[in-house]
């Protein structure tokens, strides 16, 4: 069984299973969002995270002090999750039978003063928070090391754990993509969210069937392309930044054959058996048609089918290509994981000389 | 305004002013010395960048790590060559460590993996590890040159300056 759990763990088969699971509880959001299924799911994780802890190597992870904040947010995250589908669940019910929503209702239009009623709260969440990691910092030291050394790296060395996704992001792409041009477009379209988001439905009140594309696409890059990936950083990379299995011991010297190769080398030496052209453009014009093709022919093609014709009729032009250009950036996370497991790749466009690498 | 409710008439405030000002001024200097004594550091790690490495005939066949930890530079002898190794993997610039056993080097950060002559091939890293400039003395005493870099991918590493034939 834990044979079985080490071998599903990798990201290979991990990240399919993520997303098939996710696409499951978004549909059936519904069933998810029911005390029943709480109960349930409570009933099922318990024991087998009792059953988790008690192997030593999986308690060794999650008990270092920098992985204890994720076992927070896996709580913390799952149960609020649960919570937003159980609201939108009875909204959508409501929805459906033509009624408006629970919010919305006459005993729940009762308006309250921001003070003294909302600095109080916060007033209080501030003293509770900073008891909280007052007693935090007493139980679990800090992690210190020994003073830096630039020419020595701990093994493994792993970002600060909020960060442990943009690390495992950066083993599928070059840092100026995953390290800059990534993070700031996941901050520019957060920002623009609101200026691309037209609908007024669901302002104020839980919902899901009424803004699917804005919960569907939301929660995949928060939940999948942001939280999975902190789970796989934290929990599933060891020394070497290779991967272990949750039950696994950490063994300096596993040996994983991980050779990947260029596009252009599988083009150039593969299928046309020819040396690599001089010229590095020549060498790499697949690999730019292809991403040239992915970023400026891919969006007029979307928007000229019909459900992007529907799209450009709501929102209009230029929030349509914004929104599907900043889809497209997100998308290209899943492709190259995908490519680099399944073919091996390592770069569609490798051009070294330049520092410049898709 | 009532004579009454003027507790400072305009001399004074100016003088409350100026003191302000002074002050002011004082605490702002204050934190600028601070700021300038903390771009002196007490403690300084510079690796010289250049340094003596020896003779060729004390390396063995393959990697030799006694110039990584103070220099940053591994001296690997391949194929009739010697040349330095710089440590810095350049993916993200983390310090790859050597497997003697597996026969490469393995950067912690991200996984990039170079085999021994410092050509990448596995995990992100886009290019080769760099190779410093190594030349021999009058005495015949290796001498490593950190300023100077050759890359493979640029063409560099046929550059005579970037190896000695041993």
């Amino acid at each position: 069984m834990k044979e079985l759990i080490n071998w599903v763990a990798d990201p290979i088969r991990s990240f399919p299973i993520v997303c098939i699971l996710f696409y499951f509880m978004m549909k059936y959001y519904r069933v998810v969002g029911t005390k029943k299924f709480l109960g349930w799911s409570l009933l099922f994780t318990i024991p087998v995270s009792i059953w988790f802890a008690a192997d030593p190597n999986f308690f060794t992870i999650i008990t270092l002090p920098d992985n204890i904040p994720i076992i927070i947010l896996i709580v913390l995250v799952g149960f609020l999750q649960w919570f937003t589908f159980y609201k939108a669940a009875l909204n959508d019910n409501r929805l459906d039978q033509g009624l408006g929503p629970i919010e919305g209702l006459p005993e729940n239009r009762e308006k309250v003063w921001c003070w003294p009623n909302l600095v109080y709260t916060e007033l209080f969440m501030i003293i509770a928070g900073t008891c909280f990691l007052v007693v935090w910092a007493i139980l679990f030291k800090a992690p210190l090391e020994e003073p830096a050394n630039p020419t020595w790296a701990p093994n493994p060395a792993k970002a600060p754990w909020y960060f442990l996704g943009l690390q495992e992001m950066l083993v599928y792409f070059d840092p100026w993509m995953a390290g800059v041009i990534l993070p700031g477009v996941v901050v520019v379209g957060l920002i623009a969210i609101p200026y691309i988001d037209t609908n007024p439905k669901g302002n104020g009140y839980y919902t899901i069937a009424e803004r699917p594309i804005a919960m569907w696409g939301f929660l995949f890059g928060w939940l999948v392309l942001w939280l999975y990936l902190i789970m796989v950083g934290t929990f599933l990379r060891g020394p070497n930044w290779t991967f272990y299995g949750p039950f696994e011991y950490w063994d300096f010297h596993k040996v994983v054959a991980e050779y990947n190769v260029n596009l252009s080398e599988f083009l150039w030496i593969k299928w046309l058996n020819t040396p690599m052209p001089e010229n590095m453009f020549v060498r790499e014009f697949l690999g730019i048609i292809l991403s040239l093709a992915y970023m400026l022919v891919l969006p007029p093609l979307m928007g000229m089918c019909s459900y992007g014709k529907k799209m450009i009729e709501g929102v209009g032009q230029m929030r349509f290509y914004i929104f599907v250009v900043l889809f497209l950036l997100m998308m290209s996370l899943p492709i190259k994981m995908v490519l680099r497991w399944l073919f091996a790749l390592k770069y569609i466009v490798a051009l070294p000389e330049l520092e410049l690498n898709l | 305004m009532s004579e009454a409710r003027q507790s400072l008439n305009r001399r004074e405030f100016f003088s409350y002013l100026s003191v302000a000002w002074i002050a002011f001024g004082a605490a702002c200097a204050g934190l600028a010395s601070l700021a300038f004594r903390y771009s002196y550091p007490n403690v300084n790690f510079e690796p010289q960048m250049e340094f003596l490495a020896g003779t060729p005939d004390i390396y063995e066949e393959g990697v030799d790590e006694r110039y990584k930890k103070g220099f940053g530079v591994w001296m690997v002898k391949l194929e009739g060559k010697l040349f330095a190794l710089s440590n810095i993997c350049t993916h993200l610039g983390c310090i790859p460590n050597w497997q003697p056993a597996e026969l490469k080097f393995k950067c912690p950060c991200h996984g990039s993996g170079y085999y021994m002559s410092g050509v990448n091939f596995e995990g992100p890293a886009p290019r080769p590890l760099e190779r410093y400039k190594i030349g021999l003395n009058a005495e015949g005493k290796i001498i490593v040159d950190k300023t100077k870099v050759f890359r493979q991918e640029k063409g560099q590493w046929d550059n005579p300056n970037s190896f000695i034939t041993v």
